[in-house]
């Protein structure tokens, strides 16, 4: 097993915002946590980078126990998030904001190679690659995120919400490249969004969380078929 | 009157180095640092001390400066980078006011009546004095800012700048916070070091309020003003307050007024400093000379 979390809790000061959830992703697996707003997908993928220290509970990367260790160290072992809006480097130029995700991994990297790769998949950024971060539109910024993370070649790739902001059209270029990656690159993808019927359709397995507990599991195409779920989180 | 020019040119000098290294904190690491004339007050304590008792001559105590203010701000630098932003301005100024104590209270540093007798600086033989020691200090100025680009150009320069936008996500990228903290906060430090030990020895006597809080002030107006993160702004900064407090001798006794008033304004108009991306100045340049980065 690739990521495993164990009776997971998490509170910000004493409110409890995910009450004991487990969940794990196989190699090679595209999982997906769908919820509503404020469900806790956000907490959990952040539990998950280390951002935000688990309350309770514990979490396992390839059978070893993570869950004391800071997000740096936790990056360094191939764990990597796009973060909910983005949040790339303001100050920093497109090319220096991909370059951040190959920190410490330069000597490993061939970089030129993985560079060409990332702008293959994201023309635009080629094109923005002197321009300071700040100045590319949301969407743009989304694209930066997922490069940054994708760049150093993760093992497990944490996605919050990619398609906030975005175009329809591009929404599903994205998706289209988030599966690609997973069925071509074999890229494991633990994916949290609220556009359900995107992810439900990329996906191999799903969790539906609601208000912080884990209320069904299952296949995706099990679950897009579920009348609760359906009419809950696909608008049908 | 040109020894007159010649002593404020090594001053802007000399400030110029102390504020570069405080720009590696503050403008590329992103932490804020109220306290950086305690290490500037360091630097200068070592070297005096080193002459005084030692016999040792500004070109041997140098590297031992170095070494001193950066192990320094390295440890002291542990407790206050794990805290968070506010408590750190805090933390800075509390290290400068028990920096400044101990040079004012311990006998061993002069106590208040300082260290003096500092020698000269030699220079293969010929002492120097006001246009050969402004060379010089020009000199480790040019190197302060060569060691600033290089350092803004580097892996561990990019790490810094992505702590400094982002700190979360740097670290979710594999970029330890502490680590680059700690390596900005020892790179400025010796820098303020070196400024220390010319100081130290162009005045050849030294006491403990030449480095007390107003000090630190006056060096973060300086990069806040010239550009915070830039390479021109801190020397642009030492060289404008540097200058103007001489202009306007008759206000000496508003001066930290009129910093902490600078420092506001600065802030609320022009946050990126003179040299900064969108500054009156930039836009300026860049109109005249098309474009360009500095
Ligand atoms: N920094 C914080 N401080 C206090 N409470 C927080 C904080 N962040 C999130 N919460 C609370 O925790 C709960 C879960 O939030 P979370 O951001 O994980 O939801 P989410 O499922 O990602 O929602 P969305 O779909 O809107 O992004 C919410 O009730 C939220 O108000
Ligand atoms: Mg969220």
């Amino acid at each position: 097993m690739l990521l495993e979390a164990r009776d997971l809790r998490v509170s910000y000061g004493d409110v409890e915002a995910v009450h004991g959830v487990s969940f794990h992703v196989e190699e090679g697996e595209l999982v997906s946590i769908i919820g509503a707003n404020g469900a806790g997908k956000t907490t959990i993928l952040n539990t998950v980078m280390g951002i935000i220290p688990s309350r309770g509970g514990s979490i396992y990367f390839r059978d070893t126990e993570i869950t004391a260790l800071p997000s740096h160290i936790r990056a360094r072992q191939g764990i990597r998030l796009v973060p909910e809006r983005a949040r790339v480097f303001p100050l920093l130029t497109v090319f220096e904001n991909i370059m951040t995700g190959l920190y410490g991994l330069r000597k490993s990297t061939d970089v030129p190679s993985r560079l060409s790769w990332i702008y293959e998949l994201f023309p635009v950024l080629k094109e923005r690659a002197k321009q300071l971060a700040q100045t590319l539109s949301g969407g743009e910024q989304q694209q930066l995120a997922i490069a940054r993370a994708l760049v150093s070649q993760p093992r497990l790739l944490l996605v919050d919400e990619v398609s906030m902001g975005l175009m329809p059209i591009l929404v599903e270029k994205v998706f289209e490249v988030l599966g690609y990656l997973n069925k071509e690159e074999n890229l494991t993808i633990l994916l949290v969004e609220q556009n359900a019927l995107a992810s439900l359709s990329i996906s191999h397995r799903a969790y539906v969380l609601e208000t912080g507990t884990i209320s069904i599991e299952g296949d995706a195409g099990t679950l897009r078929e579920d009348p609760g779920v359906r009419k809950a989180y696909l608008g049908a | 009157m040109s020894n007159y020019i010649l002593t404020l040119g090594i001053f802007i000098v000399i400030n110029g180095i102390v504020a570069c290294g405080l720009n590696i904190i503050v403008g590329y690491a992103g932490q804020i640092s109220l306290g950086h004339a305690a290490f500037f007050g360091i630097g200068a304590y070592t070297a005096a001390l080193l002459a005084t008792k030692a016999g040792f001559s500004f070109w041997m105590s140098l590297p031992v400066v170095i070494i001193v203010t950066g192990t320094v701000g390295l440890l002291l630098g542990l407790p206050s980078l794990r805290v968070r932003e506010d408590f750190l301005a805090i933390t800075t100024i509390g290290i400068n006011f028990i920096v400044e104590s101990i040079f004012m209270y311990v006998p061993f540093f002069g106590g208040a009546l300082g260290i003096g007798g500092i020698s000269r600086i030699l220079f293969f033989g010929t002492r120097l004095r006001e246009a050969g020691f402004l060379a010089l200090a020009g000199s480790l100025l040019a190197l302060s800012m060569l060691c600033s680009w290089w350092f803004a150009r580097s892996w561990t320069g990019l790490a810094c700048f992505s702590i400094r936008d982002d700190e979360t996500a740097a670290s979710s990228m594999g970029i330890s916070p502490v680590l680059f903290k700690l390596i900005a906060f020892m790179a400025g430090t010796a820098m303020a070091g070196v400024g220390g030990s010319l100081y130290a020895h162009y005045m050849r006597f030294i006491s403990a309020t030449d480095f007390g809080f107003p000090v630190s002030v006056m060096i973060l107006s300086m990069v806040v003003v010239g550009g915070m993160g830039t390479l021109w702004g801190p020397v642009l900064g030492a060289l404008l307050l540097t200058v103007l407090p001489e202009v306007f001798r008759p206000l000496t006794e508003y001066r930290m007024l009129l910093y902490a008033a600078l420092l506001l304004l600065m802030i609320r108009f022009q946050p990126g400093g003179l040299l900064g991306e969108y500054s009156v100045f930039r836009n300026l340049t860049r109109r005249l000379v098309g474009r360009g980065r500095s």
